[in-house]
């Protein structure tokens, strides 16, 4: 590594790219495997960055910026761009000023998203050109190709990467500062910028010019490049599978695409002919194999090769020569051992409640609180995007009329609130629905990794910012009842939300205290709580929270004898000190002076 | 062109695995290594199985370890060494930290901890070495610097000196940390040295 050389991720390296390809202004909402694009770029001087509330409203801040004169940059994870959709699909016909790139962080395997769907289709739905690299150093150079291509042909740029670039850390060569060819300042041009029909319909026009242009510099070889080799069986890929290809078969001949979109039909063909069998190797959707297949050239892709999860170089080997695949040892037989919210989660509170509640049908969120999905808890019924939560309820109420009444809540996350829950709610109280809406405010963005929210009173620098009163905002819109409850006080948000659900009226619960995770209540003086095990009866219920902190030591008859218990008595629960954030919810559920914090 | 080598990293999240992982790929770099890890963030943090996976060589393409092709395995918890058994190969270096941490089935009282989950492992000829790594932490100073322990132990497996590792501990490490990574790292490297 020489000194012009970091270590970094793609992200990381996304990120200096962008500040030194003169970005101005970068708005973005946190998803996986997108988020540290943003958090990265916030320390860079000189640049302004933001959390937004959803991508919708991300893209069209960095149009704006682009717009004025700057170069922008919007970020998202793949499901992300159906939320920023409806400005992407127009952004297309209006072109830009300052350079427009538009970051799609997709998860092949769903590491950590409720689907995998595959981007590139974006590319060709919204007519725009899509850069796709295959490590951190491509990423770094290409994303500041990505800004020169954008002023050039007056197009925004689709930068596609997936969680192995994200998520991946390689050798990352510092490079020179840009600026933007376009002027900082307000422009007029109604005929470009205000999309009415009459004005669209040539811009329509444009947008097919310049795909013509961008199917001549994909020909011209910028952005893709063959790298020549044994002609028997040719490869055409691109992204990450591009480097499962080279340490498969490193002797073949390779066509690389750095543009995924618009496809070099010419040199696809030409390559083509110059090898005996064609393979096109891609994650997910068989998107180059198709266009490929539809400009007449044979290939073989999703034949053999998945079109569901990530690749890898030994899947890659293994469809194309499946008679290569070694002997592995096989898995040991061992126990799952799943995510789980934090010792000290309060949304565990909540979900402990709802657990008890087995005639209520639970409408869930995107967020940590999901994992109230899981045993011992299993308190969720149905979890399929951002803000679904709300309009979900609310769709079963209307469905079910009077048998749904009393028997539906929605739990969603304030920053999942603030993301696409507060168009729900309206629409709730508009409709007169007959549900429960339960918004579980820890301060924070949580299952990314603690970013902030326009709920939490802090920008993405960490700095004051206006906090949005959530109490306020619902009774703003309409709704009577709005309660406020501590959700490690288990007995006091069961009322809540017993109340709650038998009222007349559309009803809020607040379930507020901050996640265990936020740096202040992390480094707060916390006093566990402790187990007095000779007290406890074995009844389960601490146990049953589903506590990483709480642990159950079972014993046989002549244990229990032995230690003084009854001998039907068939274990005893520990709480582990060092794990224990001293929530108290297993506290306020022991009935047997069995738990009580240390000291006391 | 020398093979690629393959480092996987496993436990539990929480454990300090980026840490170790990034200590390690820090001095191969030193030592003039291509290299590439992967970590997966987001929701498999939460206290789930965690891996980190580097790669060193000439050059190194894919960020991924194949089946079959690790040549060490780092483990941070007993039983989630076995969970990579396919990721083993017959010369595969295995190191062990004996902790066990209960997963949620074992710790609601469903099911017993697997404690003789490395005999999958042995049992197919492969050399295990066990590390307690927390009481070595602990008498070095410092019990979270377990993840240091082990980073020595595995390092008489790595073709750099130990003046590399304290280069970069000394360089990486916040200063208030430093003495007992050292140490740390010493003691651990003392256990296959």
């Amino acid at each position: 590594m020489n000194t012009n050389s970091l270590w970094m991720s793609g992200n990381e390296a996304i990120a200096m790219a962008a500040y030194e390809a003169g970005v101005k202004v970068a708005s973005g909402y946190p998803g996986t495997p997108s988020t540290e694009i943003m958090e990265n770029l916030s320390k860079y001087e000189g640049v302004y960055t933001e959390w937004a509330p959803n991508e919708k409203v991300g893209l069209e801040v960095a149009i704006g910026a682009s717009f004025a004169g700057v170069r922008a940059l919007a970020t998202m994870k793949h499901v992300g761009m159906n939320v920023a959709a409806d400005p992407l699909f127009t952004v297309s016909y209006t072109g830009v000023r300052g350079g427009l790139v538009i970051i799609t962080a997709d998860d092949p395997e769903m590491h950590s998203s409720q689907n995998e769907q595959d981007n590139r289709n974006y590319a060709y739905a919204a007519k725009l050109p899509m850069l796709e690299p295959s490590d951190p150093a491509e990423a770094k150079k290409m994303l500041k190709e990505a800004f020169e291509l954008s002023e050039r042909l007056d197009t925004p740029v689709l930068f596609r990467i997936t969680t192995r670039i994200s998520h991946v850390k390689g050798i990352v060569e510092k490079g020179e500062m840009m600026h933007s060819q376009a002027e900082c300042g307000i422009e007029k041009s109604p005929a470009k910028f205000v999309m009415l029909p009459a004005l669209a319909r040539n811009r329509r026009k444009v947008v097919e010019e310049r795909m013509i242009e961008l199917t001549t510099i994909a020909e011209n070889g910028e952005y893709n490049r063959i790298e020549e080799g044994d002609t028997k069986r040719g490869f055409i890929t691109s992204g990450v599978s591009y480097l499962y290809v080279k340490e498969a078969f490193p002797e073949a001949a390779v066509l690389k695409l750095g543009m995924c979109w618009p496809l070099p039909e010419n040199e696809i063909k030409a390559f083509a002919a110059t090898v005996d069998e064609l393979f096109v190797v891609e994650e997910l959707d068989p998107f180059l194999e198709h266009h490929i297949k539809a400009m007449g050239v044979a290939c073989r892709g999703k034949d053999c090769i998945p079109n569901q999860g990530e690749l890898n170089t030994a899947i890659v080997r293994a469809s194309i020569d499946p008679d290569s695949v070694a002997e592995l040892f096989p898995p040991a037989d061992l126990p799952m051992r799943p995510p789980n919210m934090c010792a000290g989660c309060p949304h565990r509170g909540v979900f402990f409640n709802l657990s008890k509640m087995k005639d209520v049908f639970v409408s869930g969120d995107i967020g940590c609180y999901t994992l109230g999905f899981l045993p011992p808890l299993s308190a969720m019924d149905s979890c399929v995007c951002m803000g679904a939560s709300v309009t979900i309820a609310h769709g079963m109420s209307k469905a079910l009329g009077d048998a749904g009444k009393g028997k539906l809540i929605s739990v969603i996350g304030d920053s999942t609130f603030m993301h696409t829950g507060i168009n729900g709610l309206i629409n709730s109280i508009y409709n007169d629905s007959n549900s429960v809406l339960v918004i579980l405010d820890n301060r924070i963005t949580a299952m990314t990794g603690q970013q902030n929210n326009p709920a939490s009173g802090c920008n993405i620098k960490g700095e004051a910012a206006n906090a949005i009163n959530i109490e306020k905002l619902c009774e703003a819109v309409g709704v009577k009842h709005v309660e406020v409850v501590n959700p490690h006080d288990i007995n006091a948000c069961k009322t809540a939300l017993k109340k709650a659900l038998e009222l007349d009226e559309y009803a809020v619960v607040i379930s507020r205290a901050p996640c265990v995770l936020l740096p202040e209540i992390k480094n707060a003086e916390n006093i566990p709580y402790l187990t007095a095990t000779e007290n406890c009866s074995g009844c389960k219920a601490c146990v049953k929270l589903g506590c990483p902190a709480i642990s159950w030591t079972p014993m046989t008859p002549e244990d229990a004898v032995a230690k003084g218990y009854k001998e039907k008595q068939k274990g005893y629960a520990v709480i582990n000190e060092v794990q224990c954030n001293g929530c108290g919810q297993c506290f306020a559920l022991c009935k047997f002076d069995a738990i009580n914090r240390k000291g006391e | 062109m020398a093979a690629t080598g393959n480092i996987l990293f496993s436990g539990v999240g929480g454990q300090g695995i980026l840490l170790a992982s990034e200590i390690t790929a820090y001095a191969l770099l030193s030592a003039g290594y291509d290299a590439k890890k992967s970590e997966v963030h987001g929701m498999a943090q939460r206290g789930g199985s965690v891996t980190a996976q580097l790669r060193y060589g000439d050059k190194v393409y894919s960020p991924l370890i194949e089946p079959g092709k690790a040549d060490i395995l780092i483990s941070f918890e007993l039983m989630e060494t076995a969970r990579y058994l396919p990721y083993l190969h017959k010369e595969s270096k295995v190191i062990v930290n004996t902790q066990q941490i209960k997963p949620p089935a074992v710790a609601n009282g469903q099911i017993d901890y697997p404690v003789n989950a490395l005999d999958s492992i042995t049992d197919h000829g492969i050399k295990v070495v066990r590390v307690d790594a927390f009481d070595i932490a602990r008498d070095a100073g410092e019990v979270k610097a377990a993840n240091v322990v082990m980073v020595g132990a595995m390092s008489t497996f790595l073709p750099m000196g130990v003046a590399v590792y304290e280069e970069i501990i000394n360089t990486r490490v916040p200063e208030r940390f430093r003495e007992v990574n050292l140490k740390a790292f010493a003691a651990g490297r003392k256990i296959t040295d």
